[in-house]
């Protein structure tokens, strides 16, 4: 493998630095490195970021191929400035067995774009009634370590405690999708004014919080630790502040959707903005913003979820939820956090790469800019205004809410482990 | 005048009140021996059902004939509907047939609102009733009744309702029906209540240009006409409310509680009622009770809605009129 | 459009109010004599002025034969043909006496005679009224240019124009004075 000069790149955003990549690895950092015998990439202006890490992505293979696959999904990853994924475990069959999360595994190393790591279902089949063979996962050739049933809640409080419990073992964590089932049957998005209005069913936000104040304390009382998917509401951020003030060993993520978009989209009745959980109102997304600068939020992670294009053209009732999320996240999250002045590109780089492959245990991802770490990068140029134009996308699914709108940002270079997946923002 | 008609929240108080003052002129169609008029003469117009309602069918169907209008009906029930064809490719099937304006009752809220903005058909939409949203010309048809009977029938041309005490009683969360007469009603200038149980009404109501009260018998008193809303047996079930008979005790119209209501209010019921629930025989047979006026009433309205929805060219929103040849 | 700006400030009038008044007891004259009393006779106005002119009508013919005329009004814009042509039009009042049309004389009356469109679609709404034992018109102007093959039965005026030229009838009911206005079309 050849060097790669990236010169003058705002290293975390701070001095302008030259990083010198030599195969696999970095091999220096500093001002005015030789140049020779090395690809030079002229980074004036840009930032230079470790590889993003996506603690909550759904790559659909096996199962609904039509809407993604481990390939186009990790391609949209590359694309997006990620160097790892952790595949949600809701496929089809369920990965719920060491056979399913070995074969996403596989294929995630064949594609080459991103490293996949394999998230396992915490109950057979996602049903929520038997734990399922977290050892074995654990113990496969994928080393799950974070389980989820994502899409679905552990609603049972002594499931989710036995979860939670068993996991202590191997230095597992359970990700768990907050949202009592009673409470959202029939639920279409948040409720509130624009529900009443709309006549679409309410999804509290007390559906929400109530899970993860039961979760946070069985985590206390057990002695475990717990991770919140997706926190969407005002009262999640209160209730995970109050969590971790008491020492209970909580993470939490929030997506880049919930830190900019509104229920008030939905009066569109544009299923593309039906999501799960929905979409909720100006006052959460301003306290999400806040509790991700201030810490209390870990991460962002992206819940890319696929659909084809027929799942949304559609009456909103009918529709699937979910939004892709892989090729925008930076973006929105540099409108939300840098340009508002929330976060600075340090802070970015904390929750977009070292917590979340500290939380998910990534080997090799989520490390310092510095000589001798794996040369997983992400070059990003700030100026960059455009426009989102769905056609552009690698993944397979068009699904997103951004169509037509202008973001910041753009990624122009992603390297795993010193290898360019992404050129000049195109895939290589 | 708009080209669709998805929303009572759409329609301006002017145009409402001239939906309201053609209803008027409709309504003596009726009273002819020939109760036709050529007006629609040589348009389609699709009744899109993927509900059940034969009220609501039958009156925009007796609508649209009455206006000459050739009309197809189609019932999701038995249709490619039922096997699992999408509303867009519903619609798409009838605009390749001809149809040149569509009347949508469909389960999903939202759903005739997708059909008139997604580009999938270019026929005016009129909404028939949508889930728990809209159902607009129920709202007029409620409007025009309540004019006739507390304004006037010709003393209420050009009028709306300003300063009249409207309450709507009973299922409000799941009601399209008091979502739609909320909106309407506030435009013409009436005072709307809202009487139902906690547990019937939705949260965010309290942006809504109405009141709401737990009690029916402090508001009766108060009120110009109150608008019965159909209760759902089912919804007991689901613990909107522990029993039928507590229900009707509380929020049920007798005979008795009529009685508190001012001698010239008059009680309303989009239909069809449930008798023992939410209003008794009593109340329901009574001279009061406008539940077959409405009936009549929908007619006249529906074919204003149409005729000022499809009565003139595509053009009628941007008025770019040359020169009247008398 | 009616509205002044449209007929430009040349117009000039071609009848004003002791002339319409001359003319309409002329025309109840002759309703009388063409239907030997006025005894099964109802005028139909059509809106808005033709409306006006009926009731004056009416008066004059109960001045003339002592017994009272019934009037009523006939909208006939939903019976229109360039409905397509327009943005859908708020409909006028339909009035139909109590007594009904069915073997009447129904003297139709109208302000202006042009194209005939407007008694071609009045004939077609009569039709689903009832069945009058004959139909007869009146107008206060004939201006020519017939689309239809219709005529009036009783004229106030016949003014031949160029298809250039406006027609404009005011009437103190709605326009606060008696007059009728020939006027030139703006250029387009």
């Amino acid at each position: 493998m050849s060097k790669i000069l990236i010169r003058g790149a705002k290293v975390l955003g701070g001095e302008a630095q030259d990083v010198l990549i030599d195969g696999e690895t970095i091999a220096e950092v500093g001002t005015g490195l030789s140049a020779e015998g090395a690809t030079v990439i002229e980074a004036d202006g840009q930032i230079l970021l470790p590889g993003l890490v996506d603690l909550h992505t759904h790559l659909r293979e096996p199962g609904r191929e039509d809407s993604e696959t481990v390939l186009t999904g990790t391609r949209a990853a590359a694309s997006g400035g990620y160097t790892a994924v952790f595949a949600m475990a809701n496929t089809h069959p369920v990965a719920d067995t060491a056979g399913v999360v070995e074969q996403v595994w596989r294929l995630g190393k064949e594609s080459g774009y991103c490293d996949v790591q394999p998230i396992g279902a915490v109950t057979v089949g996602l049903e929520g009634k038997k734990l399922a063979e977290l050892g074995a996962m654990h113990d496969s050739a994928a080393g799950v370590t974070v389980f989820s049933d994502d899409g679905k809640c552990v609603d049972d409080a002594v499931i989710m405690r036995r979860a939670l419990e068993y996991v202590k073992a191997f230095g597992g964590v359970v990700a768990q999708h907050a949202q009592e089932p009673r409470l959202t049957e029939g639920a279409q998005m948040n409720e509130g004014i624009v529900s009443a209005e709309l006549g679409l069913g309410g999804w509290p936000a007390v559906a929400e919080e109530s899970i993860i104040a039961r979760d946070v304390l069985l985590a206390e009382h057990v002695g475990s630790r717990v991770h919140i998917c997706h926190l969407s509401t005002a009262g999640s951020v209160e209730i995970v502040r109050w969590a971790k003030s008491r020492g209970i060993d909580v993470t939490a993520e929030v997506t880049p959707h919930h830190l900019l978009l509104t229920d008030e989209l939905v009066r569109s009745y544009n299923p593309v903005y039906k999501v799960n959980p929905p979409l909720r109102t100006e006052k959460d997304v301003l306290a999400l913003r806040e509790a991700l600068a201030d810490g209390t939020i870990d991460i962002v992670a992206t819940d890319h979820a696929p659909h084809p294009h027929e799942d949304k053209d559609c009456e909103w009732a009918a529709a699937a939820m979910g939004m892709v999320g892989l090729e925008t996240a930076l973006s929105v999250v540099q409108q939300t956090m840098v340009e508002t002045g929330l976060l600075d590109w340090a802070g970015v780089a904390e929750r977009m790469s070292f917590a979340p492959a500290r939380i998910g245990a990534a080997d090799g991802h989520g490390r310092p800019v510095s000589a001798g770490e794996p040369a997983n990068l992400t070059l990003v140029d700030p100026a960059y205004r455009g426009v989102v134009d769905p056609a552009d996308f690698a993944s397979r699914s068009r699904n997103t809410p951004y169509e037509g709108r202008e973001l910041p940002g753009r990624v122009t270079h992603t390297f795993l482990r010193g290898r360019a997946t992404v050129v000049d923002g195109k895939l290589a | 005048m708009m080209r669709h008609l998805i929303s009572a929240a759409d329609l301006t108080r002017d145009d409402a009140v001239q939906i309201l003052d053609t209803a008027e002129e409709m309504a003596r169609v009726a009273d002819r021996p020939i109760k036709k008029l050529p007006t629609l003469r040589g348009r389609t117009i699709c009744n899109l059902f993927f509900e059940d309602s034969t009220r609501t069918r039958i009156s925009f169907e007796a609508a649209e004939k009455r206006l000459s209008a050739d009309v197809i009906n189609f019932a999701a029930k038995g249709s490619s509907v039922s096997k699992g064809e999408s509303l867009k490719d519903t619609a798409q099937t009838l605009e390749a047939m001809g149809v040149d304006a569509v009347v949508i009752r469909h389960g999903a809220s939202g759903a005739p609102y997708r059909l008139a903005t997604s580009g999938w058909i270019d026929a005016p939409v009129i909404n028939a009733g949508d889930g728990t949203h809209q159902h607009p010309t129920q709202a007029l048809l409620d409007a025009f009744t309540m004019r006739r009977r507390l304004v006037g029938r010709d003393a209420g041309l050009g009028q709306d309702l300003a300063g009249k005490r409207i309450t709507l009683v009973g299922d409000v969360l799941h009601s399209r029906v008091a979502r739609s007469n909320v909106d309407l009603l506030h435009t013409l200038g009436a005072e709307v209540t809202l009487v139902a149980p906690p547990t019937l009404v939705p949260v965010g109501v309290e942006t809504w240009p109405c009141d709401v009260s737990y009690d029916l018998d402090s508001v009766l008193p108060k009120s110009d006409a109150v608008m019965m809303l159909r209760v759902q047996r089912e919804r007991m079930n689901a613990a909107f409310f522990p029993t039928e008979r507590e229900y009707s005790r509380r929020y049920g119209l007798d005979g008795e509680r009529m009685a508190k209501m001012p001698e010239h209010a008059i009680v309303m019921h989009p239909g069809p009622m449930v008798r023992g629930m939410e209003i008794t025989a009593e109340v329901a047979d009574s001279d009061r009770c406008t539940v077959v006026e409405q009936v009549a009433n929908g007619v006249s309205v529906r074919m204003a809605v149409l005729y000022l929805l499809l009565g003139g060219n595509e053009s009628a929103v941007s008025h770019t009129r040359t020169e009247e040849s008398k | 459009m009616d509205t002044q700006q449209q007929y430009g400030d040349e117009a000039r009038p071609v009848l004003e109010a002791p002339d319409i008044a001359r003319v309409l007891t002329r025309i109840a004259h002759e309703i009388v004599e063409r239907a030997k009393g006025a005894d099964d006779v109802v005028l139909l106005g059509i809106p808005t002025r033709g409306v006006f002119l009926a009731r004056r009508l009416a008066e004059k013919l109960e001045s003339i034969t002592g017994t009272k005329v019934p009037v009523g009004s006939l909208d006939i814009t939903m019976y229109r043909d360039d409905l397509r042509m327009k943005p859908a039009r708020a409909i006028g009042r339909t009035e139909i006496p109590g007594d009904g049309i069915d073997g009447r004389l129904v003297v139709l009356v109208d302000d202006v005679l042009f194209s005939g469109r407007t008694i071609r679609a009045a004939l077609d709404a009569l039709g689903d009224i009832g069945r009058p034992r004959a139909v007869q018109l009146a107008v206060l102007v004939d201006r020519g240019h017939r689309e239809l093959p219709i005529r009036a039965d009783y004229v106030g005026k016949n003014l031949p124009t160029s298809l250039r030229e406006t027609v404009k009838v005011q009437l103190a009911e709605e326009d606060g004075r008696d007059t009728v206005l020939l006027g030139s079309k703006p250029a387009s």
